[in-house]
């Protein structure tokens, strides 16, 4: 608040309805809903509810499926946090360095941000085409038969190519601002400290861009929970049956085509102390970063 | 000339190792366009370049496709256009007004306020769905431009934007509007504004891409496919694809081309305001 604010009361009230009524309406009702019905068993055919307690948590914990989405979910989002960061960070460090085209490299490596996972999702489909993808016919020169939507892994390698390409762009952009934030000085120190290029990178860009990587390592996992449904949704083409899926998409088949109220609300409310516990963790982080810069 | 250093030349080859990485899919896609669906069905993409563009084109934009025959390329265009305007205009305008509200007023009702929008950053809107839809089904909001576009609105990330901002601005300003005689509305609206332009382009970039890529949300409350926006319909179109006996492969590569391309455009040509509001407002 400035110090030198205004007194009056009625038009900041006014100001601030817009806002408030729609988070009421749109965010803390339906997540008191997704709360109180995680107690609850709907009847399918909506007669109805009756109050189990946690026996829907319990169900889910125990679900052999349930445990095995979710160890896909960590296993997926650790590939595509680890490489989306680690190319990112490649491209970055070498398009800070050129000085000829420096421009033209960076639109190239940032226009995929505007493409919308499902886009991307569709990409990967076309491009593992059973007969003719370029990629189906790259793997065929190994000796591989790739089957996406039939073999579970195959599968998965192409959601988690198609997510690490749509990510790309956003940590090269990230990294690129951290790495032009980091004063001529200290680079002008490091060069008269350290000839090597490589040893000059360890021991004095990285730990300087490490702020960004933790912030960026938290808008990764939130990125690959969350936002690659589209992904998801397009290359299991809407069926999942054995293919694998990620615990949002999971939340969306219970909850939208199985009718399961009550446990499709048990997901989202696991999710919900997830994202809660990342966010903590993440504004903590951001605190660190202040004191870094 | 001094010849080039063997590291340079390295650089450069990584660079452009990555940016054919980032480029071939939308190079493959493109060459698609151009081919007709019997050639695509034979060899697939290649690396000649067809005369079938117009004829997919026109296809693709102004033939229905779907049961109900309303969703032509052109109606999905309009739907994502609303969809993005809609969504980076209504996120900026509630957006600004909540942030000034919180920083230029004494007002102790205002750091409740604060810590209710702030939570919102807290859960996506992916962990509600469910219910998120319900309220807008008893509402009435069901393939509607409203229910699509006002409950994507419910996060605070334009007023955390815009808070941060206000909050750089000097003091001295308000003092001095004030000692001239400026009530708050115009201080806002002749002040604060104007000098807001940039910020309020960098936001509108951003929104409008996340704003026009959103397929969830569009996914589940729009069943009318005259409602269908060009991200919502990419789903169709791969469903489309496996069960034809000619899988329209013009069409839907056209569709793709045109659901990525305007979002696409913005982000390169306004380029230094997308990349300054991505850096500042995740700050």
């Amino acid at each position: 608040m400035k110090r030198a604010g205004f007194t009056t009361i009625s038009l900041p009230v006014l100001l601030l309805l817009p806002q408030l009524v729609i988070i009421a309406v749109f965010f803390y009702w339906p997540t008191v809903v997704a709360i109180h019905s995680s107690f609850y068993l709907q009847d399918p055919f909506g007669f109805g509810s009756t109050f189990v307690g946690l026996e829907n948590y319990a169900d889910l914990l125990s679900s052999r499926e349930y445990r095995k989405i979710a160890w896909f979910t960590v296993v997926f989002s650790g590939l595509v946090t680890f490489f989306s960061l680690a190319i990112a960070l490649v491209l970055a460090v070498k398009a800070d360095k050129v000085l000829r085209g420096a421009k033209t490299y960076r639109t190239l490596l940032m226009w995929v941000y505007a493409v919308a996972p499902p886009v991307a999702g569709f990409i990967a489909v076309i491009m593992f085409n059973q007969s003719w993808g370029p990629l189906t016919e790259f793997f065929g020169l190994f000796g591989h038969r790739f089957m996406v939507g039939v073999n579970f892994n195959d599968t998965a390698f192409s959601m988690v190519l198609a997510s690490v390409w749509k990510q790309v762009p956003v940590n090269f952009i990230f990294f690129l601002s951290g790495l032009q934030s980091i004063p001529r000085s200290v680079r002008e120190a490091a060069l008269i400290d350290n000839r090597s290029a490589s040893g000059r990178f360890w021991d004095v860009t990285f730990p300087l861009l490490a702020p960004t990587g933790f912030f960026l390592l938290i808008i990764n996992i939130t990125y690959s929970l969350f936002d690659t449904f589209g992904i998801v949704d397009t290359v299991v083409k809407g069926e999942p049956g054995n293919n694998p899926m990620t615990l949002v998409y999971k939340v969306y088949v219970d909850g939208f085509r199985g009718n399961d109220l009550g446990g499709s609300s048990a997901q989202s409310v696991i999710l919900m102390v997830l994202v809660l516990a990342l966010t903590i963790f993440q504004f903590r982080l951001i605190e660190r970063r202040i004191h870094y810069t | 000339m001094r010849k080039p250093k063997l590291s340079t030349l390295i650089d450069h080859a990584v660079l452009i190792a990555g940016s054919l990485f980032m480029m071939l899919p939308l190079l493959m896609v493109l060459q698609m366009t151009t081919i007709p669906d019997t050639e695509i069905i034979r060899t697939g993409p290649s690396l000649t370049i067809g005369d079938q563009f117009d004829d997919n084109f026109t296809k693709a934009m102004f033939e229905a496709s779907g049961f109900s025959g309303e969703n032509t390329g052109l109606s999905m265009l309009k739907n994502s256009m609303i969809l993005g305007m809609g969504f980076a205009v209504g996120k900026i305008v509630i957006g600004m007004m909540a942030a000034y509200a919180i920083v230029y007023f004494r007002l102790r009702f205002a750091t409740l306020a604060f810590w209710l929008i702030f939570t919102t950053l807290l859960l996506p809107l992916e962990v509600r769905i469910l219910p998120s839809y319900e309220v807008v089904q008893w509402l009435g909001m069901l393939n509607t431009y409203q229910g699509l576009i006002i409950p994507l609105i419910a996060s605070a990330t334009a007023t955390f934007f815009f808070r941060q901002f206000f909050r750089s601005v000097p003091e001295e300003l308000v003092e001095a509007a004030r000692i001239d005689g400026a009530g708050p509305v115009k201080f806002f609206i002749d002040i604060l504004v104007p000098l807001s332009q940039t910020m309020i382009a960098a936001m509108f970039i951003i929104m409008f891409v996340y704003g026009w890529n959103q397929y969830l949300w569009p996914t589940m409350i729009t069943t009318d496919e005259d409602m269908y926006t060009l991200v919502r319909g990419i789903k169709q179109i791969v469903q489309v694809l496996e069960g034809a006996v000619v899988p329209e492969f013009g069409r839907s590569n056209v569709l793709a081309l045109v659901a990525v391309i305007p979002p696409v455009l913005v982000v390169v040509f306004f380029q230094s305001w997308f990349v300054k509001g991505l850096t500042e407002s995740d700050k």
